[in-house]
């Protein structure tokens, strides 16, 4: 008896050693991998991030230094673009928040009793994801430009003053940010109102709460879960998106979000301090702000 | 399947839909009460579905137009650019689609083996730095793609490689991992790790366990991983556009020429790609659904 | 409009001519029932009789196809759940996950708008000893603990009616049987009317002062717990509830007192007021325990069945009793409980023996067992497994 526990007391620790030598074989390419390619690039874009221009250097040419100063200036320049880029991704990340939760809980919670249909929904709403990004902006944009058949329909009817557009505007930047991110809201939605007990649903009502009371204080709270990842989902790329708000696509010269400033920096001015600077900022207020939301709605776990 | 289970099945009074023939004894047929929350919900998820297939159907479409350069005022049917999709432009659109084709196909397999290993990993091995791991794969996700580009090309420019596929296939790799990662998780979590026990109790050894075992069980959670990992690829045009240099790909020529207007060519592609996905994920999804209603048949 | 006052006294529940259809299956044929306040009434029945339904159906969870219910004389058939004085204890109790405790119980009260709420919520918790565990969320809580909850977060809310669905079945030995005292405290401290819907004879016959029996959507025999054991008046409630050993045979001769019946040779005497049918097949039965097994013939007298000779083909020993198992040839098997007064069995395996009962104690039925449909309760295993076996090829061939 003794000695089967002086034996296994022994084999244990070599079983572990083997064990976190396989662990080890099969984290190490993959981690490898992203500390080189995803975590570098942050320290090095830091490091860009404070370079100042080179002595005699042509344009685009910078010595590495420790100008924070490249952080004043971006902020004193580009504030507007700063403010615009999280007051868009907020307003489409709540529109597409409203548009999606009556869809996912038609799929996830009324459509249970037709699988096959719930399944052809599914697909429905990742169907978007099949054709480019790029094209579907474009669609909404010749959809929606002035002599399209919506605007001059809306004009007709006086809905819209005759000399406005739409195209162009921060609503039209809101609009293709919210119609991109949809199935991005929906899926996560879905997952959580899916798996939804409606016995605690069929309590509530037992509990005499009519059917709004049943959604406010039981399906919303038990479908948290789906609807914090369902806006992390949505709002951080979405304040990240320079397609939506470019010219060339739903927006105008005064819709510019950070996604357009960090591109003409870092591609067509070759000022790579400042676009870089510009996405340190973008990123570190994303993971303050993300950090903070998913402390206060107590979902944690959900990382 | 017993009568409660049926009963907890068919909640909100659906039963009621069979018609009832005659008045009871006592009881009379009861009407069921049709309350605008019945159809309201149905019909907003019509028209929710039909707001979100507008541009696809609007890019198909126009995949039939007879335009001359920009693809924007309906000018007639023609089936011409589904005949000569490459002879425009001395076959840009097509050059771009294949080299997105090969991009994706080159990301997902790096993409989706070291996402499978570290998956693995993460379920079956308690090991120190769990957290900081977890972290890393968390945070790629959670940084907006221009950052990622951004940080990537400053790297390149740092290091001073020059841009071209290869610096298009790191980058897509490196973004793709993390989904890679969260998908397989949940089915390696899924699996009953008694199965590679029984496994090893029938004389199989470590690797035949794998082979035999865990990585046919796992198949369908890789496989759903290395379609996430492509459609995220030939999608992806922010980080693209930050680390191709003069490399064109599907997406980065939509937006170059979207300035100048698209042809006509480009839909077609989309549509022709489009189509394909959808074939082919209803045909699982039909499939899946005939596979489990046979299933419930025997059971 | 939500229902503000508390219902002081439980109220009766009528259900009129209720059925209920789901697409493809009927749940209930026609439902007639009727609840005095004040009472414990159980349905019992295996699953799929419609039970579930029926109480469903009273909550407000589902509308029946035709029929009324009524509640303390008012019509509440076109009420919504919300809308109506009654709470249900859930089978799985579906406490929700995302409040504590208190919260859970204090929910319906807030909804009512009724003044202390959490004040009441407490007290309701301390009448099931948890108190302490308040702030608590339910999943720190175990099946027991989550039982009380939903028990307390029902009869918090003084409903005319209290519905109880199968609450008991997640719970070990132990625990049910002090959660049977404690419900049973609780309804005769609070006067509620408790409609308790349960597959478990045994939870069914110690709670309820009265027992329906369902089986196919409708009510095979409804009494008294003491009454339906003893005079089961069906196949189905005889082996349902308990065990039984039944005969199959013709009347042969009808007095006033009693009918002969003549099964395989035999003649078993029963009460005629014991008997549903007095003529043509019958089926007649006795339950085990009131069975004598015997050695050595036993001399005939008017009051005793004697049945004979058979021989003994198993013995189990459970403690309290003894349960042989007797072959008697054309007549069957017949189970026998014997207490154990004594020392150890009074026969072997193998031995021939005689089995006799009480003729007052023997019961005649309205109908007789399809000899497909049925298995004694101690079968041998081989015969339940086939029986199992039949009965899933036949469930696969319907759907």
């Amino acid at each position: 008896m003794a000695f089967a526990a002086f034996a296994t007391a022994e084999a244990q620790p070599q079983v572990q050693k083997r064990k976190s030598r396989i662990a080890l074989f099969l984290l190490l390419p993959g981690i490898l991998y992203l500390v080189l390619f995803f975590l570098t690039p942050l320290i090095s874009l830091v490091l860009t991030s404070l370079q100042t221009p080179a002595e005699f250097g042509d344009i685009g040419q910078y010595d590495y230094a420790f100008n924070w100063q490249n952080y004043v200036t971006v902020v004193q320049q580009y504030l507007p673009h700063i403010l615009r880029s999280f007051g868009y991704a907020l307003a489409a990340t709540v529109l597409a928040l409203l548009f999606s939760y009556p869809l996912a809980y038609f799929i996830g919670v009324k459509a249970r009793r037709w699988p096959l249909l719930q399944s052809l929904m599914l697909v429905l709403v990742i169907a978007p994801f099949f054709i480019s990004f790029l094209l579907r902006t474009l669609a909404w944009k010749q959809l929606l430009s002035d002599e399209s058949f919506i605007i001059t329909s809306l004009k007709a009817l006086s809905l819209m003053a005759p000399d406005a557009h739409f195209t162009g505007t921060p609503a039209a930047v809101i609009f293709g940010l919210t119609y991109n991110f949809i199935p991005f809201m929906t899926l996560p939605l879905y997952t959580t109102l899916e798996r939804l007990d409606t016995r605690y649903l069929e309590a509530g009502s037992d509990l005499y709460a009519n059917a709004f009371t049943v959604f406010r204080k039981i399906t919303i709270p038990l479908s948290m879960p789906g609807i914090v990842a369902g806006t992390l989902l949505t709002f951080i790329p979405a304040a990240g998106d320079y397609v939506n708000a470019s010219r060339d696509f739903l927006g105008g010269p005064d819709t510019q979000m950070m996604g357009n400033v960090i591109e003409a920096n870092f591609l067509v001015l070759l000022n790579y301090p400042a676009a870089a600077a510009l996405s340190i900022i973008l990123m570190a207020a994303i993971l303050v702000l993300v950090s903070i939301y998913v402390k206060r709605s107590g979902t944690e776990d959900l990382l | 399947m017993s009568g409660e289970v049926q009963a907890a099945a068919v909640l909100g009074g659906f039963a009621e839909s069979e018609t009832q023939e005659g008045g009871g004894p006592r009881g009379l047929p009861r009407r069921r009460r049709v309350g605008l929350g019945d159809w309201l919900l149905p019909v907003y998820t019509v028209l929710a579905f039909v707001f979100l297939l507008i541009p696809i159907v609007y890019t198909f479409v126009f995949s039939f137009n007879d335009s001359i350069k920009s693809n924007i005022s309906w000018r007639g049917f023609t089936l011409d650019k589904w005949l000569n999709v490459c002879n425009v432009e001395g076959g840009a659109v097509c050059q771009a689609f294949t080299n997105s084709i090969v991009i994706g196909l080159v990301a997902t397999v790096i993409a989706t083996t070291l996402g499978t290993l570290i998956a693995i990993a993460l379920v079956r091995y308690r090991f120190r730095a769990r957290s900081a791991i977890s972290l890393l794969l968390f945070l790629p996700m959670a940084t907006p793609e221009v950052v990622l580009g951004a940080g990537l090309a400053a790297q390149f420019l740092a290091v001073g490689v020059p841009k071209d596929m290869t610096t298009i296939i790191l980058a897509h790799t490196m973004f793709c991992i993390s989904f890679v990662v969260v998908t397989v998780k949940a089915r390696v979590a899924s699996l009953d790790p008694a199965l590679e026990e029984a496994g090893r109790d029938l004389y199989g050894s470590p690797s035949q366990v794998f082979w035999r075992i865990t990585f046919p069980l796992l198949t369908p959670g890789i496989l759903a991983a290395a379609l996430l990992s492509f459609s995220l690829s030939f999608d992806d045009f922010i980080i693209t556009n930050f680390n191709s240099g003069s490399v064109s790909t599907f997406p980065k020529y939509i937006y170059i020429s979207a300035s100048r207007g698209i042809p006509a060519e480009a839909n077609v592609i989309a549509s022709a790609v489009f189509l394909f996905a959808l074939v082919l994920v209803i045909g699982t999804q039909v499939s899946r659904a005939a596979r489990a209603k046979r299933l419930a048949k025997l059971g | 409009m939500a229902v503000r006052e508390f219902a002081e006294r439980g109220a009766d529940l009528e259900l009129v001519g209720i059925q209920k259809r789901f697409p493809g299956f009927t749940a209930i044929e026609e439902l007639d029932l009727v609840i005095p306040a004040g009472s414990f009434f159980a349905l019992l029945g295996p699953s799929g009789c419609g039970k579930t339904t029926t109480l469903r159906l009273v909550a407000g969870l589902e509308e029946p196809t035709r029929g009324r219910i009524l509640i303390g004389g008012k019509d509440v058939t076109d009420t919504k759940s919300h809308e109506r004085p009654v709470n249900t204890v859930f089978q799985s109790y579906a406490l929700f996950p995302h409040m504590t405790v208190i919260e859970n119980v204090a929910f319906g009260l807030k909804r009512r708008r009724i003044s202390d709420a959490v004040a009441k919520a407490h007290e309701a918790l301390r009448l099931v000893e948890l108190d302490h565990l308040a702030q608590r969320r339910p999943q720190q809580l175990s099946g027991g603990q989550q039982q009380r909850v939903a028990l307390a977060r029902a009869i918090v809310n003084r409903p005319a009616l209290l519905l109880l669905d199968e609450p008991l079945g997640a719970l070990d030995l132990k625990l049910r049987r002090q959660m049977q005292l404690e419900l049973k405290t609780i309804q005769e401290e609070v006067g509620l009317t408790f409609l308790h819907v349960t597959h478990d004879q045994e939870e069914a016959m110690t709670m309820a002062d009265t027992v329906a029996v369902m089986n196919k959507g409708a009510i095979e025999q409804m009494g008294a717990p003491a009454e339906l054991y003893e005079l089961p008046r069906t196949v189905f409630v005889a082996n349902f509830l308990g065990q039984s050993n039944l005969f199959t045979g013709q009347v042969v001769g009808t007095t006033s007192t009693a009918i002969t019946v003549e099964a395989a040779d035999a003649r078993i005497v029963v009460p005629t007021a014991r008997a549903q049918r007095h003529q043509g097949e019958v089926a007649v039965g006795v339950r085990p325990e009131k069975v004598v097994l015997h050695t050595e013939e036993p001399a005939a007298t008017a009051d005793r069945n004697v049945l004979g000779p058979g021989r003994v083909i198993d013995v189990s020993f459970s403690g309290v009793s003894t349960q042989y198992l007797v072959d008697l040839g054309a007549l069957g098997t017949v189970v026998v409980f014997a207490q154990n007064v004594g020392s150890g069995p009074v026969a072997g395996l193998g031995a021939e023996v005689w089995v006799s009962w009480e003729v007052a104690h023997g019961f005649g039925l309205d109908d007789v067992p399809v000899e497909a449909g049925r298995f004694p309760a101690d079968d041998s295993t081989t015969s339940i497994a086939a029986q199992r076996r039949e009965g899933l090829v036949s469930e696969l061939e319907e759907h």
